[in-house]
């Protein structure tokens, strides 16, 4: 085993000998999801000397395009066509099942290569921090996205959806717009889509019929996109519901959504659903959803038949408080309500997560930097870390959607350029790179998954899928990815 | 420069084959075009085409110029369009009838993202009518369309998707700008939003 990694890190090292510079710029990219991926495509782009590494700590690439996009988005997966190219290239590799903080630590990496650059996203969740949070039937929206798209980390949750009608998601962003169109829509529809079997399986048989997406600001301020509204707005067999009164406006927050396209557009999606009759095809096992705008989630329930279970949410209304042009918070009125559920998503946010060595600033959840500098530290007048650099999520928050990334890592690339047209960054000693890379990982013996290795999970997968009708049947558990690489 | 030349023949030509066809021929040179932009060794044109399916492209060369001139019409099969870059650079290219600009601007090399390859699911291949009257020649964007367009960066009063926009003879001339997307890129999805 070990011989066959020593001879494939050979042939990348003959590969890259015969087309690279003598000194080349030896970048790592850690993280391949859009992000990183498009990092490494500028890169390659931009500097022509450059040998650009992507390590990932999954087998799998392509982050949350895989793990994140939703089963039943299949058009906004096809960016995997560009990032596979973007590996394939003759100064790019890939390699999978490397963990930076424990396969190798930063400091190393930065000794080994003339730029990082840290695109690993955020991988945790922010909390609520309320009472009876750790109750049973709470889970995050990521957990809960992870089990549903086969993440191997996923797997494990096994939401209960059959001891409850009732679901609560905390949140009315696309995450959560997303989490509620997988438990509402028609499992006939999931079928046909790359969704991971457990998760249908699971849904096939939920007795969730009714679910509530909660915000604490108005339809004025929800976080979702007309796009995502409007796809579950249009769901077969799907009651919607909002309540009238909700959608009146204060002058200043019609104001405000004069200048906001997408706010308003979402706001004018929502008036017409509220307004328009619900359709006269009701089964018997027609679905409910319903928005509830001006709640603010104080605690949970625990259930008095089920011990350590969550058997409801206690909301605090809530009013608007203007805090500066086009800008509201929510403020609690004091008064209480109840909504009873079997299971809770909170869907309030991603959270990043630093390794050893990073600066970080906790309150923002962002590595603090300069237009992708990382800075030592969030003071004023902090000092450049030479040579490391972040996009995408890690650098501004977790928000925006795939194409966000894009102008994030031209931004990060084109610091990197002027790094080393000012002398800021040097790339005149040479550094060992992939080289240096691949023998310290073997001299701890991490197993490296290439891109190869990838492409033959790729295509059991789409093999298994094709026998079931789906356009792939992801490998769910750490152990059936490794099989499929050795 | 052939190999351009005769994909934007094959493209052009493909709108004349029966419509079950049109999709498939016309797909080609765009992953073809895809594939050159990120420095791969150029796949031959006849791995692409074989060979006897160039020569009926260069039969139907010929059928189709009658075609015209049977029906006729005085319509070009080709508009001029102009691609005004992030740098402000132009590229005067020539557009087959039926092609979506985000095709043409992938033949011609034109820098112009198409992360969904014109399915209708991103927002990177926006691009700005430079003239008013050019916008008004356009169809109407559809509910899906401006609900991509929600997402763009540097979105204008004019802006509309590539792969939206279909060249017709109308629009021969329309000059068509990139967004320059750093500049507008502290506006939006910067900050992290308060729950």
């Amino acid at each position: 085993m070990q011989k066959m990694a020593i001879w494939k890190a050979k042939q990348w090292l003959s590969r890259s000998f015969s087309s690279m510079p003598s000194n080349p710029l030896r970048v790592c990219v850690v993280g391949s999801g859009p992000a990183g991926f498009y990092t490494a495509e500028k890169m390659l782009k931009v500097q022509q000397q450059a040998q650009v590494d992507i390590i990932d700590r999954l087998p799998t690439p392509f982050g949350l395009v895989r793990s994140g996009v939703a089963p039943d988005h299949p058009e906004t997966k096809i960016v995997i066509n560009q990032f596979s190219r973007v590996a394939q290239h003759e100064r790019c590799s890939f390699f999978g099942t490397v963990t930076l903080g424990s396969s190798i630590s930063l400091s190393e990496l930065r000794e080994l290569y003339h730029v990082v650059v840290l695109a690993y996203g955020a991988e945790s969740d922010r909390s609520l921090g309320i009472p009876g949070e750790n109750l049973k039937g709470i889970h995050s929206a990521r957990e809960f996205v992870w089990w549903y798209n086969g993440h191997p980390d996923g797997r494990n949750l096994d939401p209960d959806l059959k001891s409850t009608d009732t679901a609560v998601i905390l949140g009315q962003g696309n995450v959560a717009l997303d989490v509620a169109r997988i438990l509402l829509r028609p499992t006939t529809e999931l079928a046909t889509t790359d969704i991971a079997s457990h998760a249908l399986s699971a849904l096939e048989e939920s007795s969730i019929r009714k679910v509530y997406l909660v915000g604490r600001r108005g339809p004025a301020q929800a976080a979702c996109t007309a796009k995502e509204l409007r796809e579950i707005l249009g769901l077969r067999n799907l009651d919607i519901s909002i309540q009238e009164p909700d959608l009146i406006l204060t002058p200043d927050v019609e104001e405000g959504l004069t200048s906001n396209r997408i706010q308003r557009r979402v706001y004018e999606l929502l008036s017409k659903a509220a307004t328009s009759r619900p359709k006269n095809d009701a089964g018997l096992s027609k679905r409910q959803l319903h928005f509830v705008f001006f709640r603010k989630p104080d605690s949970f329930i625990e259930s008095k038949d089920r011990h350590g279970h969550a058997s409801g949410v206690y909301f605090e209304k809530t009013v608007l408080k203007g805090v500066g042009p086009g800008k509201q918070i929510a403020i609690g009125t004091g008064e209480f309500e109840v909504i009873n559920c079997g299971l809770v998503l909170k869907s309030i946010g991603y959270k990043s997560i630093p390794v050893d060595g990073l600066p970080f600033d906790h309150k923002k959840g962002i590595v603090p930097n300069d237009r992708g500098r990382v800075l030592s530290d969030t003071s004023g007048d902090s000092i450049l870390e030479e040579g490391l650099y972040v996009c995408g999520w890690l650098k501004r928050g977790p928000t925006g959607i795939v194409a966000t990334n894009l102008h994030c890592a031209e931004e990060t690339v084109s610091s990197i350029s002027e790094d080393l047209e000012k002398g800021v960054l040097s790339s005149s000693s040479p550094k060992p790179g992939r080289d240096g890379l691949l023998q310290l990982l073997n001299d701890r013996n991490v197993r490296v998954v290439s891109f190869s290795d990838w492409e033959k999970i790729d295509s059991e997968e789409r093999k298994l899928g094709s026998s079931r009708n789906k356009p792939r049947e992801k490998l769910a558990t750490w152990d059936e990815l490794q099989k499929y690489t050795l | 420069m052939l190999i351009s030349r005769v994909a934007k023949l094959g493209a052009c030509l493909a709108k004349h084959l029966p419509t079950r066809n049109y999709a498939a021929m016309s797909r080609l040179p765009y992953i073809q075009r895809t594939t050159n932009h990120h420095m791969q060794p150029p796949l031959s044109f006849t791995k692409l085409y074989n060979g006897p399916m160039i020569k009926k492209h260069n039969l139907f060369s010929t059928v189709t110029a009658n075609n015209t001139s049977e029906e006729g019409s005085e319509q070009k099969e080709a508009i001029s369009v102009t691609f005004v870059d992030k740098d402000g650079e132009e590229n005067h290219i020539k557009v087959p009838i039926g092609m979506s600009m985000l095709e043409a601007a992938h033949e011609n090399d034109i820098e112009l993202e198409g992360a969904c390859e014109g399915s209708l699911a991103c927002s990177t291949c926006h691009v700005i009518v430079m003239d008013v009257e050019y916008y008004n020649k356009l169809e109407d964007a559809t509910d899906e369309e401006n609900d991509m367009l929600d997402l763009a960066f540097g979105l204008s009063e004019t802006s509309r998707l590539g792969c939206q926009v279909i060249a017709k003879p109308e629009l021969d001339g329309i000059r068509l700008a990139i967004p320059a997307a750093t500049r507008n890129f502290a506006v939006d999805g910067y900050v992290p939003k308060p729950h």
